[in-house]
């Protein structure tokens, strides 16, 4: 029931994805993965919510937009347990959790100053070797990038 | 292997690594030869080498091949600011074979992608130096006869030491028994451990290298450097700490050799030099057959 009422705060869309369970702090990179602040159907955000599991937590309402899984494997990068909600005609048609994938290509930028990415034009390379405690290992200069020292570009 | 650059010793499989040591024994007994005479290799060093960079250039002369490149990035194009893409690309156009050492981690593999003729990474900053890991192995093999179950103890800078982290990685193929002798602040990195609990093999660590002599077969040496030491008493303290002297080694297994990928400061005393069990300028020479082996695989001479 309480649940239901939090879901309000953020209103309601007739078709489109529902990205839920984001970590507050992560909100504005899961938008800037996603590419969500040049995107020109509705988008309602909210940070801070009051989450029984994660104690706080960010929600992401996309309008009329329903991604690739590729596309939203990518924030499990920084919203490992996020779930995607897929809304048609007001009611839920799907629901599940995002995978972090094996591969990352572009969107981080590896931590090593000294590394040819970061010197050249180079698009970004990374393989997961670790998925839980995330651990980026960078395909040129094969240093790993946590999570901790993750930046994106 | 033809046309199939090194960049990192795990590009080649282990059957493909004892390819290039069997090559390098036959280039051994055979080092001066033709085979390149109608190659030319270039050779782009854009930080200062010695050893790679001459030990590369003589192996291509004795085989009879051109060598075009530079040894320092301040006289060429680089200094105006041309990009490695470009820079790669163009003189690609001018050569069979491109040998890099490149202070930027990671260049050589970018280079590799998109150079349309094969790429030997001779050392990308601090990431991998593959043909030293070729060397190594070579000169472990014709002093021990075998790579497998030997006890090699390496000391020094095993955190920063890529020369380590790869023969390190590359011993892993064959049941080693691992000594690591390092000041706690220099301990083998866990990243590099992993190669090691993933083959299942062992490893011991010491802080101190006497107990780990007399049972070693390889005693392989590396130098501690200055500039990893915030506090430079620290410094002068640990680094007197791993200092072989010839007394040291006397009790020592009669297959036992100290190798050291060179250049030494004061890790090795020059009284060692004189002993049979020496082996590090031997090592040294070794890196003319191994490289030579390896350019005549990936220009499909052999």
């Amino acid at each position: 029931m309480n649940e239901k009422i939090k879901e309000l705060k953020v209103s309601a869309i007739e078709n489109g994805t529902v990205i839920d369970h984001i970590p507050s702090h992560a909100v504005f990179q899961v938008i800037r993965i996603l590419k969500l602040d040049s995107f020109d159907n509705m988008v309602l955000f909210a940070t801070n919510l009051e989450s029984k599991k994660y104690g706080t937590k960010g929600l992401i309402k996309v309008s009329s937009k329903f991604f690739l899984p590729e596309e939203l494997n990518k924030i499990a990068l920084v919203a490992p347990h996020a779930s995607i909600i897929e809304i048609r005609d007001f009611r839920v048609s799907s629901k599940k959790i995002v995978e972090t994938p094996d591969h990352v290509n572009g969107i981080v930028k590896c931590f090593n100053p000294n590394c040819v990415t970061n010197i050249e034009q180079v698009t970004t390379r990374f393989t997961v070797v670790e998925k839980e405690d995330l651990r980026l290992k960078c395909h040129f200069c094969e240093k790993i990038t946590r999570r901790s020292n993750m930046e994106f570009k | 292997m033809k046309n199939k650059s090194l960049v990192s010793i795990n590009d080649y499989t282990k059957e493909e690594q004892l390819r290039v040591l069997e090559l390098a024994r036959e280039f051994e007994k055979n080092p001066v030869q033709t085979i390149l005479q109608d190659y030319v290799v270039a050779s782009l060093f854009f930080e200062p080498s010695t050893r790679t960079r001459l030990s590369f250039e003589s192996a291509v002369n004795r085989l009879g091949g051109k060598v075009i490149g530079f040894s320092e990035a301040s006289n060429t194009s680089v200094k105006k600011g041309e990009s490695l893409r470009d820079t790669i690309l163009t003189i690609a156009n001018y050569s069979d074979l491109i040998v890099m050492r490149n202070p930027i981690e990671g260049s050589a593999r970018f280079a590799s992608e998109i150079s349309p003729v094969p790429i030997i990474n001779a050392g990308d900053g601090a990431n991998q130096h593959p043909t030293q890991t070729l060397l190594d192995l070579y000169s472990i093999l014709k002093t021990q006869e075998t790579l497998d179950n030997l006890h090699v103890a390496f000391v020094g800078d095993l955190k920063y030491g890529r020369t380590v982290h790869s023969l390190v990685i590359a011993l892993c193929n064959f049941n080693t028994t691992f000594h690591l002798v390092s000041p706690l602040e220099l301990k083998l990195p866990s990243s590099v451990k992993m190669h090691i609990k993933e083959k299942n093999l062992t490893y011991h660590q010491y802080t101190d290298m006497e107990e780990v002599i007399p049972n070693a077969d390889v005693l392989y040496m590396t130098r501690i450097q200055r500039e990893r030491f915030s506090d430079p008493l620290e410094y002068e303290r640990i680094k007197n700490s791993y200092n072989l002297h010839h007394d040291m080694i006397i009790n020592t297994k009669d297959n036992f050799r100290v190798l050291h990928p060179l250049p030494r400061v004061s890790e090795i005393d020059i009284n060692v030099d004189s002993s049979p069990k020496a082996y590090y300028f031997e090592q040294a020479l070794n890196g003319v057959y191994v490289r030579q082996a390896l350019m005549a695989l990936i220009l499909g001479l052999h």
